[in-house]
Parts: structure tokens; sequence; C-alpha cells
């Protein structure tokens, strides 16, 4: 399998644009998953890399190979679609057999290829179906198999889980990484759900506004996130404005309290202090020996399974989320709405992040 | 099921049969009235006859008329085939300036009286042969032109609308896989839109064959089509041969509908 590398590449449509300058490098069997919300840019950057759209300048390599100028059916890469684009008139069969026969294959190996790719989706019962007759689970297993059957250099997928229902996604989203894997395949997952994202890839590229906000592994990008964009959009709803102290061991807040911070050396001026529920530990009494502590009132219980999540009303002013983990699993007892708390975290568990 | 559910299952079922029965009755009472053996067309019938047939197929005016027609209607079909597709394709999947312009420019012959349509052209023609000595106007390439004008529309709503439910992915997953732009359309889109074109070239050849207003300007004395051949003959005559050359007419549509719907599910193509 082949790295994709992306070189400046940019997409205009007129005075619009769409892809600022972006350069990037797949390795070789990896998964990086194209993240961010709609009208960012990432579904035109899988499409300059499938061939549907024209870069307006820049490159774009597949194994050292220029393929930027290529059509997209003399590129050999595997595109998997968010509506599945079945051919509607053919069976499954057929629809994997089509790259098989555009490439000349013989009738005998396209049938025992079709064959074995059928069972590696396990469906090799519904070959003869046709897409109609399938649910969307199975037509995008389909889709699936035609991408992979042709053995391409690069696989891409613009939002394949999105017209799925959730469990079905859960399981697709295990059986596209498993395939990945197992296969080697270098591949590129565009998504604008971060949950997908962060169980998919080997690595996360978050764009915003047609260029790249931040790029790393899940756990890198999800535990650093560098601008007030970035961790809202991973899910992180805390955000207090404030500015660094001259010191860089402390956060003031807007409202005016010091909070402690650890690690986040180098940073300086206006910026926001990021806190992730999980981290936000809550008490109906002052904890001792807390180093950041905010008192407030509970304002929304929401009960989440494994966990249940306060709205906190800060005397200080903000509206903070708190995770804690539920009473059944060894958590401390359910705090009523109404209930005066206290919010606490150490001070290595607030992440500073720039405006944007 | 209530009263109430009853009462508007029947509502339903009469207004059915009333607007039916308001579309079918004048064709029944063109076929019943092709067999009266009355000299002139009147009520109640005196007996029962097939002479009209055999008396209409006998009249060079409606044999030659129903040839003409037909080869006319055929080579407007075939004309409207190979300039609505592109036309179809660059209004469904271009994205350029002016597409709605065109559109509505390609839909005109439809929304247009065909009379007014018809007198346009006739002067154009005129114009056109004052300039260049070439004689359109009463020639067979009028008669095409003309009828290609009315086939035209009829191909082109069809075939967009079929078009537009063919998502793009679908033909951007075939080049994906490898297949050229000319092999995408013949083997992915075309198969995909089949009901539409055929219900297109259906709609454009019978709308053709039944055109007076637009052909009435654009016929010479030799090369009348049949729906001027029929009225031509009902302005000093009125017996049943009409109404047998009309049941022809209502027999062959309904035939060739017949055959369209077994290969094309035409109500898949609206």
């Amino acid at each position: 399998m082949p790295e994709v590398v992306l070189q400046d590449v940019a997409k205009h449509y007129g005075n619009a644009i769409a892809v600022e300058n972006m350069s990037l490098r797949i390795g070789d069997g990896e998964l990086v998953a194209l993240l961010g919300p709609s009208g960012c840019g990432k579904t035109t950057t899988l499409r300059m890399i499938g061939g549907f759209v024209d870069a307006t300048s820049g490159q774009i390599m597949v194994g050292g190979r220029d393929v930027t100028r290529l059509p997209p059916n003399r590129r050999n890469m595997g595109f998997v679609f968010q509506n599945y684009a079945l051919f509607p008139h053919m069976t499954a069969a057929q629809n994997v057999a089509f790259g098989l026969e555009m490439r000349g294959l013989s009738k005998a190996d396209t049938e025992r290829k079709v064959r074995e790719t059928l069972a590696r989706v396990r469906l090799g019962h519904l070959a003869d179906r046709l897409p109609r007759q399938m649910s969307g689970g199975q037509q995008q297993r389909v889709a699936l198999a035609r991408a992979l059957v042709i053995e391409p250099d690069v696989l891409l997928l613009d939002e394949p889980l999105s017209n799925l229902d959730a469990a079905l996604r859960h399981e697709m989203k295990i059986e596209i990484r498993q395939l990945q894997q197992s296969l080697g395949l270098t591949t590129v997952f565009v998504t604008h759900d971060q949950d997908e994202a962060m169980s998919t890839a080997d690595r996360m590229v978050l764009m915003y506004n047609g260029k790249v906000e931040q790029v790393g592994p899940p756990d890198e990008v999800y535990g650093q996130p560098r601008s007030a964009f970035a961790a809202g959009f991973l899910g992180i709803p805390n955000l207090l404005p404030g500015r660094m102290t001259a010191t860089q061991d402390g956060f003031r807040m807007e409202a005016g309290p010091i909070m402690r911070l650890d690690g986040q050396e180098g940073r300086m001026g206006k910026a926001f202090l990021a806190l992730r529920p999980e981290v936000v530990g809550i008490s109906a009494k002052a904890p001792e020996g807390a180093t950041n502590m905010l008192p407030g009132r509970v304002q929304v219980m929401t009960y989440h399974g494994a966990a249940v999540e306060y709205q906190v009303q800060t005397e200080a002013g903000p509206m903070l989320t708190a995770r804690a983990t539920a009473p059944g699993l060894g958590g401390p007892p359910v705090l009523p709405v109404g209930a005066g708390v206290w919010l606490h975290w150490t001070p290595s568990a607030g992440v500073i992040v720039t405006e944007n | 099921m209530s009263s109430q559910a009853r009462s508007v299952r029947l509502a339903y079922t009469a207004t059915s049969i009333l607007v039916i029965g308001f579309i079918v009755l004048p064709l029944v009472f063109i076929v019943w009235m092709s067999f009266f053996s009355n000299k002139i067309l009147s009520f109640p019938p005196e007996g029962y006859t097939l002479d009209w047939y055999r008396r209409a197929w006998e009249m060079s005016d409606f044999r030659n008329g129903f040839f003409l027609s037909l080869r006319t209607s055929l080579i407007a079909t075939v004309v409207a085939l190979s300039l609505g597709l592109p036309a179809s394709f660059a209004l469904v999947r271009g994205r350029f300036r002016g597409r709605e312009t065109i559109n509505t420019i390609l839909m005109s012959p439809m929304i247009v009286p065909g009379i007014v349509g018809g007198s346009a052209l006739f002067v154009f023609f005129l114009e056109v042969e004052f300039l260049t000595g070439w004689r359109i106007a009463g020639s067979s390439i009028g008669l095409i032109i003309a009828h290609s004008l009315i086939a035209l529309p009829w191909m082109i709503r069809l075939v967009t609308t079929s078009l537009i439910s063919v998502p793009p992915s679908v033909e951007e997953a075939a080049r994906s896989l490898g297949a050229g732009p000319l092999t995408v359309f013949f083997r992915v889109t075309l198969p995909v839109i089949r009901a539409g074109v055929i219900a297109g070239s259906l709609f454009a050849f019978v709308n053709s064959f039944i055109d007076l207003e637009k052909s009435i300007f654009l016929v010479g004395p030799d090369s009348t089509t049949l729906q001027i051949a029929l009225i031509n003959y009902l302005e000093w005559n009125f017996d049943s041969t009409i109404g047998a050359v009309a049941t022809v007419q209502i027999g062959l549509i309904t035939l060739l509908l017949l055959i369209t719907d077994r290969y094309a599910k035409l109500s898949r193509a609206f």
C-alpha cells in the first residue's frame, strides 16, 4: 500500500476558498480521519484525492506517482459514498464485479474474487439481490466490497456511516476498521462525527473553514486541543474565558478567580481554559486540599447510563458541565437539582486553548 | 370500518369512476360510432358495418397521410432523442449560467400554443426562402423541423425527471472503479434512466403524431399528415369514416402504451 502525500493542495471556487493550501502525508496502511463541521473542506479534499474535483493548485502524490491531473478512472482508488451509490439495476454480485470487468479480468477470476469479497463483508448469501431489496447496512457493505475488490491503492470513505442507525453504525465502524487493518489499506475517512473519527482513526485531521486546525492521534487531539473551536468540536463543553497569569502557572478567569495550572507553560495572553466534563469533580461539601474550586448550584441533571452529568451554575458566572460515575457503578450518590455544590479539578486537568 | 370511513371511501370510488368515465366515454363513443351504418353520422344507429374501415383505407388522403405522419413522427422522435439526451444531461448535471433560461426555452414549444408556434415557423421559413431561395415550408424538412420541436420538450421533460433521480455519486462510483465517461453512460446511466428514455420517446412520438396546429401551416398540397387529412375531410363530409380512422389511431396508441409498459414501467418515469 502506497502513501498519499498532499502538497499545498487548494481548491477555489471563484473567490470562495473551499480548501486552503493543505499539506498532509498519509502513511502506508494508515487510517486518517478528516473531521470537521459541514463546509470545512473535508469532503472537497477527499474528492480531490479521488479525482472528482480538480485541485486549483498543489500536488497529490500516491506512492510517488503524481495523480493530480489524472481522471478518477485511472487513479485506482476505492471510493465509498454516504448514499452507497450502488448501481440500482445490478445485483450485489454484479455491482462488485463491475470494477473487475473494467480491468478486463477473466470471467472465472471475476467470479471467484466477487465471491471471496462478498464473503469477507458477510454478504455471500445475498449475492443475487438487487440494491433495493437490501437494508442500508447491507447496501453499504456491498459498496465496501465493490471498493475493496479492485485492490485499490487508497480507500476513500465519504461519511460512510451517516445514513445508518446507531447500532448499525457502531457495527460497521468496527468492521471497516478491522478490514482496513487486516488488508493494511491506506485510508482516508471523512466524517463530521468526532466519536467516529476518534474510534477508527490512527490520526485525526481537524478542519475548519478550509484549513487544517489540528493534526494528531485521537488521544492527543482530544487531550490537548489547540483552539476553542477544536475543543468545542471535540465535545468539550467547558470553555472559561480569561488570560494567563504572568507566572504561567495560573489562569485568571474573566470572572475574577485564579485557577492553578500545570504543564501549560509557553501559553500567554487571552485564552480559554478548557475542562473536559470527566475531569471536573462534583461534591456537596467543599473538598479538602483541592487546588481549584468553584461553588455553584445544580441546574440540570441528566442520566447517561454509566455516568451522571450535571450542569452547574457557578457563583463566578460561567455554566460548567461535570460528569460523575453513576451511583450504581461505584460513583457518589446523585445530587438533586437545586443543590449547592462544589466543582473542583487538579492543576494538570485544565488545558489552555487559544481563541482560534 | 366506521360509517364515516365508509362514506369517504364511497365518495372516493364515485369520484374516480366519474373522472375515468369523463376521459374514456368520448373514446368509447367514437369507437362505437365507427361501426354505425348510417350514411350521415347520427343517432340512433340504423345498423352496424365494417364498411367505413374499408373506405378509410381506400382513400389515398388517409392512407398517404398515415404513412407521412408515421414517418415524420418517427424521424422527429429520433431527432428529439439525439438532441434531447445530451440536452437533458447538460441541464441536470451541468452548472452554468443561464441553465434555467435554456430549460425554459427548450420547454417553450410545449407552452406556446401550437397555432402560434406553427405560424411563427411558417413566417420564418418564408424569410429563409426569400433570402436563400431554399423552400422549406411545404417540404418534408419543414414538417420534420416542426415535429421535432413538438417532440423535444416531451423528451427533455421525461429524461430530466428520471435523470434527477440518479445521484451523481452512482456515476462517480463507476468512474472510480475504472470506467471512462462513455462506459459510465452506456453501462450505468442509460440502463438506469431507461424507463424515462422510453417514456420520453413514446410521448414525443404520440404528440408529434397527433399534432394538427403546427403542421397546418407547413404541409404541401400533396403531403398532408393524417390529422390534416381528417380536418380536410370533415370540411365537406360528416360520416363514420373519421370514426374509423380515429379508432385505428386509438388502437395504435393503446398498443404502443401496452408494449412500452411491458419493457419499462411507465409509472416510474414520472
